[in-house]
């Protein structure tokens, strides 16, 4: 057996590294191939990622804190996804609400969507301080639509809702796939003048949002605020609209 | 009526070319999502006989999307070459198999297979590697070469390059640089350290491209960086004088998934202008490196060809490779299992993708390399890249993707560990690519054989390459 099978309680130079990023490094080696460790804990490791995929979100208590924040009354709908396998095999089903009909449509200058995504964890733990630091973060000028749940959900899904509700533009907050190491990332996107048919090339992305590793709320709030005011200057989102963030930012 | 043929008592109908093309192909959730796929195998099986019969000529005369409207459509026949394509023009799609296979046995094949490429068109290659089984796949793209440099060499036959990917949930650049130097350790990178920037801004990218380009230069480590960002900001950064190596985009297969990408032929030829300007290689100026996987033109809506009818993935992804080679990239990378279940649903359906984009991309010219990989709402695992991981060395791909631990942070899927690829080249005695070699060898990191094998931390010099970074 080797050495790398059977750590020894010596310096690993890779413990102050370790603090910089979640990634697995410096796990050693059993000849050229992983040490038994490692791999037992990788498959451990899959094994709750791909079981985190079918937890259902409990909508409940999100709804119940989005009523706190004074957006008017929260609206929860489904998608025309019946059920978690289904949603896995027709995304086209998962873009789409069973029903707007309903929806308030007196027109806002932005709402939130919140998806369940692939990950109803990290909708559960950030979902509502994101929303918190989005409303913070936007221009005090800005009208507030009702926040949406929705479940069974993709990101385009809101392009329906977008349209029904007259938004000017709407973010989505969705559970993005579980990986290893992170299960509970939160992904926003902005999709000025939403409506079905809008492309991925007409949204902004804002990934990776899962404190403490992630990035944070106010961060991810100020960036999505500054894309909207962006956004609504250029009149589109998307490609064009570069995040000019940063003391140095380069022009887009 | 396109074509007909009896399986079993049953005959069974293709109204077109491109149904014809869709209902061959080896079963997968996408075409099956488009509504494109054969009924059942009995179709499917007869889809295949009936393919085999049909003339190249028709293939190339019969686009699968229109040529006045789509842009990809008229490059890949605009460019096509009628003295290379003189060699199989009178073959059908099964004289071509037994064309190939016979080819590849041959001892110049390589050569013949290379004189070739330009007189192929995607269709035709894709329509092709439908009647293949992946010993087939294997074989041929065993024989075919496909070089290209930029500060490495990349696709020498013996050899097996890496994409050392070390990416980052907020791009922080001490997080970054611990994985870049953990896999420098293992002898990872050659084909390049290339980075998914979390954030879309400019800055963060131009921030990325400085440590990259630090990193390389106080270490002397022949190899290129990329930043993987739109290939507008790309143009947008080496106007403002940061160090860009490689020109990023992703591509697809039709003139609308490109569009839902943001991109098009005017502004790939525009990056490659800017990148070459730059004469930043060494060994070679390959400047582009180009990512796609099958799935993404329906992901996009953008999957429908002549008639109206849904193209099946398996071709559209053919045609982006027939894009990519316009513009001699170093890397063609096809994020084979990345896309998700509703495109590829298992391990076998990744395992055959991988192997059929390998060979189609090899076949038409392009550079291809494969992010093995899979996401944790397929029904993959481990053991699944392993199989392909082992097929596609087999088959001689120019480069894979590695990550520490299989494990990428910031995308949320598994890609290889930086150890798969050790394995693999140990197994099969496969190289990194020869200029990386060396300063492997210069390093201790390979031993005089150039076999990897690996430096603890506290031995290497690289140690405070992660410590120097703010």
């Amino acid at each position: 057996m080797s050495t790398a099978a059977q750590p020894e309680r010596r310096f690993d130079p890779w413990v102050s590294l370790r603090g910089a990023t979640q990634a697995r490094i410096g796990l050693g080696r059993a000849g050229m191939s992983l040490p038994t460790a490692a791999v037992l804990e990788l498959q451990g490791a899959l094994a709750a990622a791909r079981d985190s995929v079918h937890v259902p979100l409990d909508t409940d208590p999100i709804m119940a804190g989005l009523v706190g924040l004074g957006l008017g009354e929260p609206i929860l709908l489904t998608s025309q996804a019946p059920d978690r396998a289904a949603y896995l095999r027709r995304p086209d089903w998962g873009r789409v609400p069973a029903a707007v009909a309903g929806l308030p449509d007196d027109g806002w200058d932005v709402g939130v969507v919140i998806a369940d995504g692939l990950s109803s964890k990290a909708v559960s733990e950030h979902a509502l301080p994101m929303v918190q630091a989005l409303v913070a973060a936007f221009d005090p000028e800005l009208s507030v639509a009702p926040p949406v749940v929705v479940t069974q959900a993709r990101v385009a899904i809101a392009d329906h809702i977008g349209q029904a509700m007259k938004l000017g533009a709407v973010i989505v907050l969705v559970g993005e796939r579980p990986g290893l190491s992170v299960a509970d990332s939160l992904g926003i996107y902005l999709t000025y003048a939403p409506q079905p048919g809008r492309t991925d090339a007409e949204r902004n992305c804002i990934s990776n949002v899962h404190p403490p590793e992630g990035l944070g709320y106010a961060a991810a709030a100020a960036t999505a605020a500054r894309l909207l005011r962006g956004a609504r200057a250029l009149g589109r989102s998307g490609v064009e609209l570069k995040d000019t963030a940063g003391p140095d930012a380069l022009a887009g | 009526m396109f074509a007909r043929r009896t399986i079993n008592g049953h005959t069974y109908q293709f109204g077109s070319l491109v149904e014809l093309l869709a209902k061959a192909t080896p079963r997968r959730s996408g075409d099956e999502l488009a509504g494109c796929a054969a009924s059942c195998e009995a179709e499917r099986a007869a889809a295949q006989a009936a393919l085999a019969e049909v003339e190249l000529t028709t293939l190339l005369n019969e686009p699968v999307i229109p040529y006045e409207a789509d842009e990809v459509t008229r490059l890949i026949l605009d460019s096509h070459s009628a003295d290379a394509f003189a060699a199989v023009s009178h073959l059908t799609v099964g004289g071509l198999r037994d064309w190939l296979l016979e080819v590849a046995a041959r001892p110049d094949g390589g050569r013949v297979l290379a004189a070739l490429a330009p007189g192929l068109t995607p269709e035709m290659v894709a329509a092709v590697s439908k009647i293949m089984r992946n010993s087939d796949l294997i074989a041929v793209s065993h024989a075919t070469r496909v070089l290209t440099g930029f500060r490495t060499t990349i696709g020498l036959p013996g050899r097996l390059a890496t994409r050392l990917q070390p990416n980052h949930p907020t791009d922080d650049l001490r997080g970054v640089a611990a994985s870049i130097l953990d896999g420098l350790l293992l002898g990872q990178g050659d084909a390049v350290v290339g980075i998914n920037p979390a954030g879309d801004s400019p800055q963060v990218s131009a921030d990325l491209l400085g440590m990259l380009d630090e990193v390389r230069q106080a270490y002397e480590i022949p190899m290129q960086s990329c930043v993987l960002t739109h290939i507008s900001t790309t143009i947008g950064l080496i106007e403002a004088g940061a160090p860009v190596d490689l020109v990023f985009q992703s591509i697809g297969g039709s003139q609308g998934t490109n569009t839902s990408f943001g991109t098009n032929i005017a502004m790939l030829r525009e990056g490659m202008e800017a990148g070459l300007s730059l004469q930043r290689g060494t060994v070679g100026n390959n400047v582009m490196y180009f990512e796609t996987g099958q799935g993404s033109s329906l992901s996009a809506g953008a999957h429908f060809g002549t008639g109206g009818l849904p193209v099946d993935q398996q071709t559209l992804e053919a045609r982006a490779y027939g894009l990519a080679r316009e513009f001699s990239p170093l890397l063609v990378n096809t994020v084979v299992g990345f896309i998700g279940p509703e495109y590829l649903y298992d391990g076998k359906q990744i395992i055959r993708a991988g192997l059929e984009d390998h060979f189609c991309g090899k076949l038409l010219g392009v550079p291809m390399g494969v992010d093995v990989c899979y996401t944790n709402h397929a029904e993959a695992d481990f053991d699944d890249m392993d199989t392909l991981l082992t097929l596609l060395a087999a088959a001689g791909v120019n480069f894979v993707i590695t990550v520490p631990g299989a494990d990428d942070i910031m995308l949320g899927y598994q890609s290889l560990a930086y150890h798969d690829a050790l394995v693999v080249r140990n197994t099969l005695g496969l190289k990194p690519a020869p200029e990386f070699e060396a300063w492997l060898k210069a390093q201790g990191i390979a031993d005089a054989y150039g076999v990897v094998r690996g430096l603890e931390l506290g031995s290497s010099r690289l140690h405070a390459l992660a410590g120097a970074v703010a």
